[in-house]
Order: C-alpha cells, then sequence, then structure tokens
C-alpha cells in the first residue's frame, strides 16, 4: 500500500500534464480548423495550394517527427520554444489539419440551398454561417471528431520525446524505480477513465443533436 | 405593382435572356412557363439576389433601383421547389429567426406574427416540430409562413406543387388565393398545367416573349 502511494504524486502531475495539453489542443485546433476548412473552399487558388501542402506535411508525417521539428530543429534557425510551448503548437498544428480535413467533410455534405435559403431571407454571411452552416455541420462531424479527440488523449504521451513528464512518462518512471508494472496498469485505466470520459460527453451530445434530421 | 425592365443576365458568353420586361400588379399571380432550361429559375435567382444580373432596373412604389441591391432583393421571397427549411430549427423557430436577426424586431411582436402566420396557415399544432416531422404540403406551408414574416412585396414559388398529392396541392392552391385577395403579388414557376388555370391571372411565356 505504500509503495502504491508513494506512485500517486508523480502520476497526478503527469495526469496534470496531459490534460493540460489535450485541453489546449483543442481550444487551439477547433477555430483554426474550421478556419483553415473554409479556406480550402477560397476562390484564390495560391491560398487552397498553401492549405493543401499544409494538410499533406501534417497528415504526411508523424506527430512525434513534427514535434522533434519544432522543439529541437526550429531552434537550429533561431527559433526557440520553452517545451511547454513547443509541444502545445506542435499539436495544434497537427490536429488543426485534421480537424480541417473533417470540417471540410461536414461543410461538403450541407445543400447548398440552405445558403441558399438563408441568403433569400437577408442573412448575412456571417449569420448565414454560424446559425445555419454550423449546427448542421457539428451534427455530422460529431462522430469523426470524436474519434480524433480521443486520439488525442492518446497522442499527448508523445510530449515525452520533448523531456515533458506525461502521465505515461510518470508511470515509466515510478515503474523503473519500483521494479512493478503497477504504475502501468494505473496508467493505463486512467486513460480508460479519460477516453471513457470524452465518449459519454460525446455520446450525449450525439443524442442532443438527435432531436432534429 | 412592381415594374422589372430591361433585365439582361449572361453566363460568359451565353445569354439566358435579354432585356426581359414584365409587370406584376398587387394581388396579381403571374405565372411563368416555359421548357426547363430556358432560365426560369436564373430569373427567380437574378431577382431573389442569388445571382448577379448585368443590367436590369426594378421599380416598386414609383421607386426604381438597378437589380441586385437589397432594397430589391428583400422585396422578393422564395418559396424553394424541396423547401429548403432548417432542419435544426423548429418550424416556430424557422419563422422567427430571419425577423429576429435580420428586421431584429422586438420579442413580443415577433411572437405575435408568428402565431398569426401559424394560425393563417393551419401549422399551429406543428409550430415545436422539426421539419423531418412534417408532410410535403406542412413544410410547404412552414415554407410560405417563413417567407411572409419578411413581410416582401412580392412572392416567388418555384414548382410549389412538385412532389405535393393532391389534397396538399388543393391547399396550397387556396392559401395562394387567399394571399391574393390580401393584395401579396405572386410569381410563380411551374410546369403544372391545371394547377396554372386555377390560380393564374396572367402568364408569362418565356418562350415567346423573351428575346435572346
Amino acid at each position: 500500500m505504500e509503495q502504491f502511494i508513494s506512485f500517486i504524486p508523480g502520476i497526478l502531475s503527469g495526469l496534470q500534464m496531459t490534460v493540460l495539453v489535450f485541453l489546449l489542443t483543442l481550444i487551439g485546433s477547433i477555430p483554426i480548423g474550421i478556419l483553415v476548412a473554409i479556406g480550402m473552399r477560397s476562390e484564390y487558388f495560391v491560398l487552397r495550394w498553401i492549405i493543401n501542402a499544409y494538410i499533406w506535411i501534417m497528415r504526411g508525417t508523424p506527430l512525434l517527427l513534427q514535434l522533434i521539428f519544432i522543439y529541437y530543429g526550429l531552434s537550429m534557425v533561431g527559433i526557440t520554444f520553452s517545451r511547454f510551448d513547443a509541444a502545445i503548437f506542435a499539436f495544434i498544428i497537427n490536429y488543426a489539419a485534421y480537424l480541417a480535413e473533417i470540417f471540410r467533410g461536414g461543410l461538403q455534405a450541407i445543400p447548398q440551398g440552405q445558403l441558399a435559403a438563408a441568403q433569400v431571407l437577408g442573412l448575412s454571411k456571417s449569420q448565414s454561417f454560424f446559425r445555419i452552416i454550423l449546427p448542421q455541420v457539428i451534427k455530422i462531424i460529431v462522430p469523426p471528431f470524436g474519434n480524433e479527440v480521443i486520439n488525442l488523449v492518446k497522442d499527448t504521451s508523445l510530449i515525452y520525446v520533448i523531456g515533458l513528464g506525461d502521465i505515461l512518462r510518470a508511470g515509466s518512471i515510478a515503474a523503473s524505480r519500483e521494479v512493478t508494472l503497477i504504475p502501468y496498469l494505473i496508467v493505463g485505466v486512467l486513460y480508460l477513465l479519460m477516453t471513457g470520459f470524452v465518449t459519454v460527453l460525446l455520446r450525449q451530445s450525439e443524442k442532443k443533436l438527435n432531436r432534429w434530421r | 405593382m412592381i415594374q422589372i425592365q430591361n433585365l439582361t443576365k449572361q453566363f460568359g458568353d451565353k445569354t439566358i435572356f435579354k432585356n426581359l420586361s414584365l409587370t406584376l400588379d398587387d394581388g396579381e399571380i403571374l405565372t411563368v412557363m416555359g421548357p426547363s432550361g430556358i432560365g426560369k429559375t436564373t430569373l427567380i435567382k437574378v431577382l431573389t439576389g442569388l445571382e448577379e444580373a448585368q443590367s436590369g432596373t426594378i421599380t416598386i412604389e414609383n421607386e426604381q433601383f438597378p437589380v441586385g441591391t437589397p432594397q430589391v432583393s428583400k422585396q422578393f421571397a422564395l418559396i424553394f421547389q424541396d423547401f429548403n427549411l432548417f432542419p435544426h430549427l423548429t418550424v416556430k423557430e424557422n419563422i422567427e429567426l430571419a425577423p429576429k436577426i435580420v428586421k431584429k424586431a422586438d420579442q413580443p411582436s415577433i411572437t405575435q406574427k408568428t402565431s398569426e402566420l401559424l394560425r393563417k396557415l393551419n401549422i399551429t399544432e406543428q409550430a415545436n416540430l422539426y421539419p423531418y416531422q412534417l408532410s410535403g404540403g406542412q413544410k410547404q406551408r412552414v415554407a410560405i409562413a417563413r417567407a411572409l414574416a419578411m413581410e416582401p412585396q412580392v412572392i416567388i414559388y418555384d414548382e410549389p406543387t412538385s412532389g405535393l398529392d393532391e389534397q396538399s396541392t388543393r391547399q396550397v392552391e387556396s392559401i395562394m388565393l387567399q394571399l391574393k385577395k390580401e393584395g401579396v403579388s405572386q410569381l410563380v414557376v411551374t410546369h403544372d398545367l391545371p394547377f396554372e388555370k386555377t390560380i393564374s391571372d396572367r402568364t408569362f411565356d418565356f418562350t415567346k416573349e423573351v428575346s435572346k
């Protein structure tokens, strides 16, 4: 029991870091993802080209490599980040690219007539987007968005590569120190609780959105 | 009276219509007929501001405006062929949205107007339902109520009877005739000849009257 209690402070501190990276990534990547998705439909070829290149790079290379590049690579050309800022920056630009693709799919699924109806009623472009298009897009994207959010919970463990202490790293340190697998077991249970909590939240929003079709 | 004068619309080199002119009296139901692809839908889009025209003016209450200006477009309401109700809003919310956020009317007057429209179009019982819970005829009536809530000068219908059964078609006819009595001008694009015979005061034949 004493041994068990000794794991707790380290794991709790790791948990705090995991939750912080998770929340800040979501807060940053959702609006950027929406803007990128809107930009993908722009009439300006150059903007579309830049966005497509960005998405290709973000989705075409491992997040682990992006973390290393942003923290260690950019410092070689004079751009330095703290470990935490580098992690948040890398996660936000990576997840914004994935979310942009999901939002793009949602936007494409909305019939053109919805925008036309809003326009004929005199709604401005922003009113049409926020009042008519976005609520319908949200309903469509909840399942794929949920997958990404659950992936994000687990991907936060990658921050160990730039020396940040997340929950998995805390468990790993405790396991090596005490020569036992119990910390890993605790970490596994905590991941399950986090993804379980996110799943319940997503199911509830799906249920709420199912009031209309 | 509404006068549409010298309306010209081109897509690139292709002229859809040139110098199209028509008038619409208060309380008149004008049907626009012609084969598919001749430009009827484009005319609707131009009048409602969904498409820009190369030239043309519209005179409303003796004041002339270039076509496509917001003052003109807001005078034309459109009932889409597939209604285009907003699926995430209830019937009541569909009707109230534009008066609330475009007209910025006060809530008591919006509530009163909505109740009147729900009653008039016989959809009071459906006020809190979502569009997917309605029949085709009910959706049509909600679309009309939503358009009327913005108090336009003209209501335009794009194939209003397509996909409706006999009973719903009769209901639409009766609503249109009731609106006519109230002085609302209506422009109807339709291929439905029996329907046209029942409701039309005048027919605008696109093939004969429009030059390309």
